[in-house]
């Protein structure tokens, strides 16, 4: 089905996008929320599991000590209050891949709530306020076989992996982010990149998209231009990239956009979006009337984390992103213009394992926002996602600093690092691609260019050294490239000398 | 040798746990002795009773063969290793059925034991098998058994009390000298009263639920089913204490029920202040109910008691919201059986969905009963109802709570009758759920408010010669207090009935007895 889509400059101009951004964390605990099962990724379908993760008769959840200290850690940093007394609510609902047919997660009684997250767009600073955070259970994993679409619909039948059920998530709701206007994709993408981040430095989640372990709904209604009034809100899921936010939130703006143009109505909805088209499609039909029943888990006692643990969590907080931000700008030496794109490509974190690998700042800035980024973004992907770890972008940058490689060859370099060759070495190995430092295989080129030259080089005897150029051209063309152009510049100067 | 089984000293079913682990202490008996003679009078007198669900003779033998070796090698594992016990069947038990009395579970076979049972099997007890029971423990009667009701041992056509019917008929009918019940609104004590058994509802937190199949999550408790009261402080130092798997379950340091229990039986309560509860006798309670109460009331005194009336206004509101805070509970409970991962599945014709096969299975599986009560809950729950229902419910529990409170200020425990009239026919009440619910009455605030309570036989009611409750309230955490005045009310009854009021009983059947070793016949 094909949705009419209005242009999305026309769109931004006759409408104001209200969004609010719904992130959950599956948090990086030893063990579940309620049980000991591990939470390790990618084991056995059904192989982490016991009688509580599987909702069996009788069973009882006891709550992980870990990720509530790693709720409140998260609250903190997002500069919420903190409950004094709170407790876990039932949220009853059936579904297969939902082991009790309640998930057990929190109502009106939050752990954290009223914080906000400052993000950075083309240089403005942002205030997304944060609603709320609250703990509660990741369900089971449902796998539909069958069918072309690997949804529900049309599937032979269904398989359901309870691997997944039962790990710790936070969900982390935005207050509606108001008075973005056109930037309001870029601002949603900034501050799930901004949220990434700040997990990050907590420690608390592995916060892979890809894997599934930090996931995004995006919501998000037009009003009218000037209008007060919030319109009717669509639902986004399986937004699974920084980039999949941004498209997700565009498509959204330009289709209903089109729908209120023509005079019809936004249906409240849950929407899937896709990867392949950057297009969202009906899901199920949602009203506020969908009933969960909320209760308070009776077999759990309430959260009460005492004032003293909360100040202490609060004082081991690392240093705010900011800082932390401003701090890494004065340790590598960046101006205020680099440390931007360097945010805006969402390489803080890349650049500073990088550099903790050992490269310079300004070679491990260039090849992470210049050179792969570029790539990243022709292949559609995120920056993360690109099969280059921190660690072989410094060594290609040491082979360059050894003389062994040039831009040019680093490059090729990182072609088959990319294209699965194996590690640098083995890459400038397999495609030979080492600098030719052999002084006598360059003065033979060197004579042949000279040769090849003769008046430019009685220029350069006679002093003029910048015609040097246009002989050191030749020489890496012989060669190649595979020369170091610097030798080659002194190898030139000493013969014309 | 006498016709009967069961003629007081002469056979080892007749015998307390108390008695019986006095025995294999002795050595004057085997726990495989024991066992057999309750595997025997199961298979004489259960075709009556229908106390069980399921009976495991195959490993009750073994276990009590491997706490006979214990006993030999000189290590028994605790007081009452080698005593066999019935469990009721919503405890889960690893490798037994375990239905809830439920179609929807029917062939369910746990893969863990609830911390009861591992506690019982650590202790030594062979477990002689399940319990019958209303389903999901959702009765007064057991005729709400998807199995059929069990039988009131004094009168096979009277109920045996629910939803734990089956542990206490199986301990009235002498087929096991012990058992456990759970109680969530008086589901040990009201059979308890109705069968001439001792039954004892633990203070909330007090005995672990986990392994306990929850009907309501925030009144549930599992506590002894027992003939002597001491038999049941006894099973409570077995089965009690902190589990850290059992989140609301309470750390807190247990003094030994069976030494409040040997203290009470000396019979002196000088100093002990008994509250008489106002809104919990007089009109709606059968008039030999009420005297058989009175009586015992009088014994206290005698035993150097000061009674005193305590009234608890909001009792009168306990049931309006029982009947809420369960089903809410419950409804939610029981969402988890889907037909999807165990007991039963019904799949529609055609080509049905997930959602088809869940509906489709409970449907089925659901007796009128449970079903009721989701219909109830999800209700309540009910966005738009919940303050108005579960909200308001919670604040009338708040208020019970506090009448405890004002009470326990006047006085150490307080008294009632168990349930309102001894056990009524079968069939009588089934299609009248209100009257049904009603037998609850005196028992559910102390659900509510999660404080403990005893109930012991008081007699047997002139007007039809069926037994008669007395319940014994006391605070959270004073459970000991139920054992000491319980103890003390039991051997002051005794006394005047010259042995236990279940000698009164009739024996149902001419099964084999088993000599009790040096004893004559």
């Amino acid at each position: 089905m094909t949705e009419t889509l209005m242009p999305y400059d026309d769109a931004i101009a006759a409408f104001d996008p209200a969004m609010g951004l719904e992130v959950h964390v599956e948090l990086s605990t030893n063990t579940k929320m309620f049980c000991g099962c591990s939470v390790e990724f990618g084991a056995e379908p059904n192989t982490q599991t016991c009688p509580t993760c599987l909702g069996l008769p009788g069973s009882l959840p006891v709550i992980n000590g870990k990720a509530v200290e790693s709720a409140i850690r998260i609250g903190l940093a997002l500069n919420c209050e903190i409950a004094e007394w709170c407790r876990m609510a039932r949220k009853n609902y059936f579904y297969p891949d939902m082991p009790k047919n309640f998930q057990t997660s929190q109502y009106d009684e939050p752990i954290a709530f009223d914080g906000y997250l400052d993000v950075e767009v083309d240089g403005e600073t942002y205030r997304v306020e944060i609603e709320r955070a609250h703990m509660e259970e990741d369900t089971g994993k449902s796998l539909h076989v069958g069918g072309a679409t690997g949804r529900i619909q049309g599937a032979d039948y269904s398989l359901v992996d309870y691997n997944r059920a039962g790990i710790p998530l936070i969900e982390i709701v935005t207050r509606p982010i108001l008075g973005a206007g056109e930037k309001a994709p870029a601002v949603a993408r900034a501050y799930v990149a901004t949220l990434r981040d700040l997990l990050l430095g907590l420690d608390v989640s592995d916060v892979r998209m890809e894997q599934g372990s930090m996931r995004c709904d995006v919501n998000l209604s037009l009003a009218p231009k000037g209008s007060d009034e919030l319109g009717t809100r669509t639902e986004t899921k399986n937004v699974n990239s920084l980039r999949s936010v941004e498209r997700a939130a565009r498509f959204e703006v330009s289709r209903q956009a089109a729908l209120l143009q023509a005079g019809e109505s936004i249906l409240q909805e849950t929407r899937h979006f896709h990867e392949d088209t950057g297009s969202t499609t009906s899901g199920r039909e949602k009203s506020d009337a969908d009933d969960y029943r909320y209760f308070p888990e009776p077999d759990l006692v309430p959260v009460a984390p005492s004032r003293e643990w909360v100040a202490e969590l609060k004082a081991a907080l690392p240093v705010p992103l900011r800082e932390q931000r401003a701090q890494l700008q004065a340790d590598w030496g960046f101006t205020d213009l680099e440390m931007r794109d360097v945010v805006a490509a969402e390489a803080v974190g890349l650049i500073a394992e990088t550099v903790a690998a050992g490269a310079p700042p300004q070679a491990a800035r260039k090849w992470w926002v210049a050179e792969l980024t570029r790539r990243a973004n022709e292949d559609g992907v995120e920056l993360t996602e690109l099969p280059i770890t921190p660690a072989q972008v410094a060594a290609i940058q040491a082979l360059v600093d050894a003389g062994t490689l040039n831009d040019k060859l680093a490059r090729q370099v990182f072609d088959g690092v990319l294209a699965g060759e194996g590690e640098p070495d083995a890459v400038v190995a397999a495609r030979g691609l080492a600098v030719v430092s052999d002084d006598g295989a360059l003065g033979e080129a060197i004579d042949r260019a000279i040769e090849a030259n003769p008046d430019v080089a009685e220029k350069i005897r006679d002093g003029k050294h910048a015609a040097a150029g246009a002989l050191i051209g030749a020489v890496m063309k012989d060669m190649k490239g595979q020369a170091d152009a610097g030798r080659v510049r002194e190898l030139i100067l000493e013969k014309l000398a | 040798m006498t016709e009967q089984g069961k003629e007081r000293g002469t056979s080892l079913l007749d015998k307390s746990a108390a008695e019986l682990a006095d025995l294999l202490a002795a050595g004057e008996t085997t726990s495989v002795a024991i066992t057999q003679a309750c595997l025997d009078r199961i298979a004489a007198v259960d075709t009556d009773i229908h106390a069980f669900l399921h009976v495991d003779a195959e490993g009750a033998l073994a276990q009590a063969a491997a706490s006979d070796a214990r006993r030999s090698a000189g290590e028994p594992a605790s007081p009452l290793d080698g005593v066999p016990i019935a469990v009721k069947d919503v405890l889960a038990t690893e490798g037994l059925p375990t239905t809830c009395g439920s179609k929807i579970l029917e062939g369910w076979i746990p893969p863990y034991d609830a911390t009861v049972v591992e506690r019982l099997k650590d202790a030594g007890l062979p477990i002689l098998g399940k319990t019958n029971m209303d389903e999901f423990a959702m009765g007064s009667s057991t005729e709400h058994s998807a199995y059929g009701p069990t039988h009131n041992p004094w009168d096979l056509d009277r109920i045996p009390g629910g939803s734990g019917g089956g542990s206490a008929a199986a301990v009235a009918a002498f087929e096991a000298p012990l058992a456990i019940g759970t109680d969530t609104g008086g589901s040990i004590r009201q059979p308890g009263a109705v069968t001439g058994t001792v039954g004892l509802k633990p203070t909330y937190g007090g005995i672990s639920r986990y392994g306990l199949v929850a009907m309501a999550n925030s009144l549930d408790q599992v506590g002894p089913v027992t003939r002597t009261v001491l038999d049941s402080a006894l099973l409570h130092d077995v089965i009690g204490g902190h589990d850290p798997r059992d989140s609301t379950s309470i750390d807190h340091p247990w003094a030994s029920f069976a030494e409040a229990a040997r203290t009470g039986a000396a019979g002196d309560l000088s100093g002990v202040r008994v509250g008489v509860i106002t809104e919990l006798g007089g009109e709606g309670y059968q008039a030999g109910v009420q005297q058989r109460f009175d009586e015992s009331v009088a014994l206290l005194v005698k035993a150097g008691a000061e009674v005193v009336e305590v009234s608890c206004p909001n009792f009168v509101h306990a049931l309006a919201a029982y009947y809420l805070i369960m089903p809410s509970e419950a409804s939610s409970n029981l969402a988890r059986f889907d037909a999807m991962r165990y007991g039963l599945r019904v799949l529609p014709d055609g080509d049905p969905s997930a959602e088809d096969v869940m509906r489709a299975s409970r449907d089925a599986g659901f007796g009128d009963e449970v079903k009721r009560r989701i219909i109830l809950g999800t209700y309540a729950l009910s966005s738009g109802y919940y303050d108005a229902y579960y909200g308001q419910a919670q604040k009338i529990r708040t208020l019970i709570s506090r009448d405890f409170e004002a009470a326990f200020e006047k006085a150490d425990v307080l008294v009632s009758p168990t349930a309102p009239t001894t056990a009524f026919k079968l069939g009588e009440k089934l299609d009248d759920p209100v009257s049904m619910y009603l037998n609850d009455i005196a028992t559910i605030p102390a659900n509510l408010a999660g404080v403990p309570g005893l109930s012991l036989p008081a007699g047997l009611a002139p007007e039809d010669g069926l037994p008669v409750g007395f319940q014994i309230l006391a605070p959270a955490l004073a459970d000991d207090r139920l054992y000491r005045v319980g103890a003390a009310l039991e051997a002051l009854l005794e006394a005047e009935w010259g042995g236990p009021l279940l000698d009164q009983a009739p024996s149902l059947s001419d099964v084999e007895p088993v000599e009790t070793p040096g004893g004559a016949a």
